[in-house]
């Protein structure tokens, strides 16, 4: 309760349209989403490991136990499958669970409940049973967490007929997106960049974090709103080139392109799939070059999809060749996590490439 | 009569503010429980899954049938390693926050029971540890303190390159496999790795371990199943500290059950034994070892203990249970358990224990010295940035080559 009420006590200021927003970073987004739908719909429950009492190990379900109870937001044991299996069964009975996998490199258990049953019990039952799940996931690296703390498995999902998958880049698009996975009736990955938790994050990690309180986009509604699923983000026009994007790398192509002093046109997916094609294909075939930039490992990346897509999409419109920066193809590293990352420095040489060609 | 369904979520007795009822922890008196046979089946163990064997008393007296009269010396060598494994932790937590390295977890009021298992253990066994069994390699001479820090500090003298977060320790050498940061994929592996001894004719047998949160994944259930079909020589350890992160073991399952008696329904020969009692801890070891070595087959071992520390570096426990827990534990503290016996039985003295500490903090304390001298986390000299695309295959193959290239490294 305590963080809630410390949100509530921040500065209040009314939108253009009348509503309330305040500074939230993106757990605060995250936990005001949730609380908005707790309270607007009984059937909304969450659990997960440590995300009862405790509130989650990066906080998000702080305070959520106390005010809704233990019925509507409770610790699970460590069985990822268990959690993604048991909030089927109560999708099926008709709650609508919003579960949390702390790490997304914790999921793997629950691949068989994720991709053969979560994903396909609506096309199996002709839409008699749905899975109305949203499965929460802290993804990416920037925190020393290794191996198994740093991973970016977008790509295992959106290869999955049935599933859909999003990613915010800042508190205000989190809320907006959860909102909307939420009330959607079909499973929802909902993909959290941890290194985005506290501040915008631009690669440079001896930098000083900035927090949301500086950005606008951590001016975050307090009530109800949601963003629509499928539609991407224009994160920074451009005329020159096309970064295609998403999460932290959203942050970290802005910075490059402002470094490399190339005009980019940023574009924040935000749904990798289903996805908008059309805010994608229009803005390729105005600047004529793309680049791809994802933290996950390169080959078969969600990048190889969005590469295909623009070729096939926008081929007579390319100047150059689609350019892609990613992990590289090895387990994140520890002690190397910025050797692995792609920093701006190697984005924004991308960049220059792909204006060269 | 129909009446509305109510869901059962268990909580703690205790909370921050809010003190525990242990009386849960249903304490036998120590020397109490019967030690059947080696070759009893796992029918006829079905009480000692839901007893707790103890040795040692709240006096220092060694009791009953499960006393397994060790050697003093061996005692002797069992206390400077629990010691040792303190002064160690302590230090590394220290160094953690002083950003030598990125993470650190440590063992407080564990020490017992990798320590004195591995008295139970032979050369060429293989134990599948968690990351709390750091007592395994402390005690042994062939394993470097030095080296251990290396790996935590991710410097470039890391054994594993910097490629695992701090404690993920390897060392095949000292039967000790590497730890996953993936919970419980290691216990199904020990059995595996004890299906393949029981395969060639081997004498080795396996140790897998276990915590009682992640007794709840799939992994454990696994296992249990295997390890009862093949009969397979491994010993099982879970160890219940009570808590995982934030969540009490009831969450996991141990509410008005115990994590022994899971083995029973497997068809495993399973004892429920004080964690924080050396000598019970050891005893209990060697039941199951022996019963491994003579085809037997499979033991699981639930350790009663308490995880004293914070789960990790990144947590705050003051968040989530009673800050004087452990104080009130009713198991106490395993070092001063053992300190208190031999100190009875003559072979110990304050005196001698207050040199042992001294000895042992100057020991950590000289290793910590040559570790740092390969540096630290902090001032960046870690494992070469190349080193990161090797060892992803055997033989490198040709995109890593470039990627490799087109870092520039
Ligand atoms: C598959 C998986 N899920 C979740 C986690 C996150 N996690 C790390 S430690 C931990 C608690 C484990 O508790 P327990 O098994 O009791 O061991 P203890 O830490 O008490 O020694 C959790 C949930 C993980 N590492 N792996
Ligand atoms: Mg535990």
């Amino acid at each position: 309760m305590n963080a809630m009420t410390t949100d509530k006590k921040q500065a209040a200021t009314p939108s253009s349209d009348g509503t309330k927003t305040s500074p939230m970073t993106m757990i605060q987004a995250l936990r005001s989403g949730l609380d908005v739908m707790m309270g607007r719909d009984d059937d909304v429950v969450l659990f997960g490991e440590d995300v009862g009492y405790f509130g989650g190990v990066f906080r998000v379900t702080e305070g959520l136990q106390a005010k809704y109870g233990r019925n509507r937001c409770f610790d699970a044991p460590i069985n990822e499958g268990g959690i993604v299996g048991a909030a089927i069964g109560m999708g099926a009975y008709g709650l609508r669970p919003v579960v949390e996998i702390q790490f997304a490199d914790y999921f793997y258990p629950a691949t068989d409940q994720i991709v053969s049953e979560a994903a396909r019990l609506r096309f199996r039952t002709v839409g008699d049973f749905t899975a109305p799940l949203t499965i929460r996931m802290p993804c990416g690296g920037g925190i020393y967490g290794g191996q198994t703390h740093s991973q970016s498995p977008e790509a295992f999902f959106t290869h999955v007929c049935g599933l859909r998958t999003v990613m915010p880049s800042n508190p205000y698009d989190a809320k907006g997106l959860l909102i909307a996975s939420i009330e959607c009736n079909d499973p929802v990955i909902f993909l959290e960049p941890k290194r985005l938790y506290n501040g915008p994050f631009d690669g440079h990690h001896d930098k000083p974090v900035v927090p949301w309180s500086k950005h606008a986009l951590g001016n975050v509604p307090e009530g109800y709103y949601s963003i629509p699923l499928e539609k991407a983000a224009v994160f920074r026009p451009g005329r020159e080139l096309t970064v295609l994007t998403y999460g932290t790398m959203v942050w970290v192509s802005e910075c490059a392109a402002r470094e490399a002093g190339v005009d980019a046109e940023i574009i924040d997916l935000r749904s990798l799939w289903p996805l908008d094609l059309e805010t994608i294909v229009d803005s390729v075939k105005k600047t004529g070059r793309c680049l791809v930039v994802h933290e996950a490992t390169r080959t078969s990346g969600f990048g190889a999809e969005l590469a295909a897509l623009i070729q096939e999409h926008c081929f007579y419109h390319l100047e150059a060749p689609i350019e892609r920066v990613t992990g590289w193809d090895t387990p994140y590293p520890h002690a190397q996590e910025w050797l692995y990352f792609p920093v701006p420095a190697r984005v924004g040489a991308a960049m220059k490439r792909a204006m060269e060609a | 009569m129909t009446q509305p369904l109510r869901l059962h979520v268990p909580e703690p007795s205790g909370r921050p503010g809010r003190e525990t009822d242990f009386s849960f922890l249903r304490r036998s008196a120590a020397g109490s429980v019967r030690r059947p046979p080696v070759d009893t089946s796992h029918f006829d163990t079905q009480d000692l899954a839901y007893a707790l064997i103890r040795v040692l008393d709240d006096e220092g007296n060694a009791c009953g049938p499960w006393n397994p009269t060790l050697d003093p010396v061996l005692m002797r060598k069992g206390l400077r390693a629990m010691m040792k494994t303190r002064i160690f932790d302590a230090r590394m937590v220290i160094a953690q926050r002083q950003k030598k390295m990125s993470f650190y977890m440590q063992c407080l009021g564990e020490e017992a029971i990798a320590i004195a298992h591995s008295f139970a253990l032979q050369p060429g066994d293989m134990c599948f540890p968690t990351y709390r069994q750091q007592g395994l390699l402390l005690v042994r001479d062939d394993v470097s303190m030095a080296e251990m820090m290396c790996q935590l500090m991710s410097n470039a003298k890391d054994p594993i390159k910097g490629r695992q977060m701090p404690v993920m320790y390897s060392y095949k050498r000292a039967g000790f496999f590497s730890i996953s940061g993936n919970l419980a994929t290691q216990f199904i592996q020990a059995v595996g790795w004890a299906m393949a001894s029981a395969i060639k004719g081997d004498t080795k047998i396996a140790s897998g371990w276990i915590g009682d949160g992640s007794t709840a994944e799939s992994d454990f259930h696994n296992a249990l199943t295997f390890a009862h079909v093949y009969r397979a020589p491994v010993i099982l350890n879970v160890v219940n500290n009570q808590w995982a992160i934030s969540t009490f073991q009831a969450i996991a399952g141990g509410e008005t059950t115990t994590f022994a008696a899971r083995g029973v329904g497997s068809g495993i020969a399973s004892l429920r034994v004080d964690g924080n009692d050396f000598l019970a801890v050891y005893a209990a070891s060697l039941w199951a070892s022996e019963r491994a070595r003579s085809n037997l087959g499979p033991t699981l071992i639930e350790w009663v203990t308490y995880r004293a520390g914070a789960h990790s570096t990144s947590d705050d426990p003051s968040k989530y249970r009673p800050a004087d827990d452990w104080q009130r534990f009713p198991l106490g503290d395993p070092i001063d358990r053992l300190k208190q016996h031999l100190i009875k039985i003559g072979e110990w003295s304050d005196a001698q224990h207050a040199q042992a500490q001294k000895e042992l903090e100057a020991e950590v304390a000289a290793a910590q010295k040559e570790a740092e001298r390969h540096g630290t986390l902090l001032d960046g000299h870690i494992p070469n940035a190349a080193s990161m695309f090797e060892d992803v295959y055997e033989h490198m193959p040709e995109h890593l080559r470039r990627q490799r290239q087109q870092l520039g490294v």
